[in-house]
């Protein structure tokens, strides 16, 4: 649209935990699986067998990095799927040990959909509360964990605040009362060290458009002592746990992207890190009524969850948007529904400050300049936004609201 | 989901009619709330047209809100501004809708909020006015 980035001017794209840009060397890598080696990897013929052994090769080099059986890792769509074939494939193949299902208050809506539809079967489930900080709270998960638990499922960073989850003490917790362990671990490539076998993880989700591969491939990562229902069936790909023919040119993709992003992780962490330093230091001495959502320190560089008192967080990301800047949110007025996002909720902010949030994440793409530019920006559309706000006389005063 | 607003609403977002307040207004309404996700305060002045009918002379208004609630009350005080407090009691939220040339779906209270936002500040002035 016409008037969407009125200034034409280079996309500042600072929404990279919705998704990223395909690092090009990675766009390079697939296109041969696209144009050449493209066979089916089930056929058995020369072709198919190449492109088979390839994708093998790329299983064992993602097992590698994240420590752990590759014949536990399951190739999928995405990590909606993973998450979805995980949660539902291991309670219904468990029910006789239980019908109680812990995840986290501030799981992505894949797991609490999932966990939702399980609830209709006739399972029971219940949500870990998180602190202020949007950490979640080891003592109420412990005191959670009963009898009837047969899965706790934990998001290692938190998509929303950046919040890191102690997925180690977690895991402790939950293997202690012999109960298993899911982590969405979405967000966390290449900030943490994702250790399957040394954290003790019994199932795992990733997605490879989180860490500049391809949209449409992801993978779960499972316990194979575990039993597990598949999600979809068919011509028993993946060991009958996925069928489907095999995305060649995107598990390669993602191969080729999650080795990239380790490979130049400190590097790219201190980039992050000095472009959120920088923004964060201005925003909070330049803009007045400010606030962070989620922990400081127990967060990923990347991410900025940042409250502006008085104005609604879809106008500052409207009319950002208008000058060529996108970011994100997810309170009411958000994109898709009305209601205040449910990890905000959980962290328990002022009531008058639930709707007045945008999402800032950094990546590898972003220079100095853009953070330049976006927090110049940013503090004119606050100031204007504030002008015609009903709330600014009462920041100050805190006047209560309700609904 | 992509909301796809029309240029209308990005117009009236982007430069908003008739926006702020007044000072000792005749008529004062405030509706929504920040908890809610949008709230709009409404402010009138009042005067008399040559047959001696009440006329709103004047409308600001202030907007906690997205895109679309400042759009649509900035829309509503175009369109009622010189009006007759009866013809203005008549305006109806479909009414800005149109106007607008259309609203996303879930944005359609955003017009229903300014419409109760500007009867309520109507009701203050006839309350405060009873003869």
């Amino acid at each position: 649209m016409r008037f969407l980035n009125q200034n034409n001017m280079k996309n500042i794209y600072l929404d990279n935990a919705a998704t990223t840009k395909l690092d090009p060397r990675v766009y390079k890598k697939m296109k041969q699986y696209f144009l050449n080696d493209y066979a089916n990897a089930s056929s058995i013929h020369y072709m198919g067998e190449k492109v088979f052994n390839d994708m093998e090769d790329a299983r064992k080099r993602i097992a590698s990095l994240l420590n752990c059986d590759p014949n536990g890792i399951i190739f999928t769509s995405s990590a909606t799927e993973s998450n979805n074939f995980i949660i539902k494939g291991v309670a219904r193949a468990n029910k006789d040990k239980g019908n109680h299902i812990l995840v986290s208050a501030i799981e992505h809506h894949c797991v609490l959909s999932a966990a939702e539809q399980l609830e209709k079967e006739g399972f029971v489930v219940e949500k870990i509360p998180v602190n202020k900080d949007g950490i979640i709270i080891l003592s109420e998960l412990e005191k959670m964990i009963k009898d009837e638990t047969i899965l706790v499922s934990t998001m290692f960073v938190n998509n929303e605040i950046g919040t890191i989850q102690p997925i180690k003490e977690i895991s402790e917790i939950v293997h202690k009362k012999g109960k298993l362990l899911h982590v969405d671990a979405v967000q966390a490539v290449p900030y943490l060290n994702i250790d399957i076998n040394g954290l003790g993880i019994d199932f795992l989700s990733l997605s490879a458009h989180k860490f500049y591969g391809p949209k449409g491939v992801g993978l779960a990562y499972i316990n194979k002592a575990i039993k597990i229902e598949p999600l979809i069936v068919g011509g028993g790909q993946e060991k009958n746990l996925r069928s489907g023919t095999y995305n060649t040119p995107g598990i390669i993709g993602m191969a080729y992207a999650i080795e990239l992003a380790y490979n130049t992780r400190d590097e790219y962490l201190k980039h992050v890190t000095e472009l959120r330093d920088y923004m964060w230091d201005r925003i909070k001495s330049e803009i007045p009524d400010v606030y962070l959502n989620g922990s400081f320190n127990k967060r990923t560089p990347n991410n900025l969850n940042v409250g502006f008192k008085g104005i609604e967080g879809e106008a500052i990301l409207m009319m950002l948007s208008t000058k060529g800047i996108c970011v994100s949110t997810a309170s009411a007025c958000g994109a898709q529904n009305l209601e205040v996002s449910h990890v905000i909720s959980a962290i328990k902010l002022d009531d008058q400050n639930v709707n007045s949030n945008i999402r800032i994440t950094m990546g590898r793409f972003n220079t100095k300049k853009e953070i330049e530019y976006f927090v110049d920006t940013l503090k004119m559309v606050v100031k204007e936004l504030r002008e015609r706000s009903p709330l600014t006389k009462n920041i100050k005063t805190e006047k209560s609201f309700s609904c | 989901m992509a909301l796809n607003y029309t240029e209308k609403v990005m117009d009236h977002f982007l430069h908003p009619r008739n926006v702020g307040e007044i000072e000792n207004p005749d008529g004062y309404a405030e509706v929504g709330s920040p908890v809610c996700g949008d709230m709009l305060s409404f402010f009138i002045k009042v005067g008399k047209n040559d047959k001696g009918e009440d006329v709103i002379n004047d409308i600001k208004y202030l907007s906690f809100g997205c895109a679309s609630n400042i759009a649509t009350a900035s829309m509503l005080t175009e369109e009622v501004i010189g009006k007759t407090l009866e013809d203005a009691k008549k305006l109806k939220f479909k009414q800005i809708v149109d106007d607008l040339g259309g609203l996303p779906q879930q944005k359609f209270h955003c017009s229903v909020l300014a419409v109760e936002g500007l009867q309520k500040a109507i009701e203050d002035y006839e309350n405060k006015n009873k003869k």
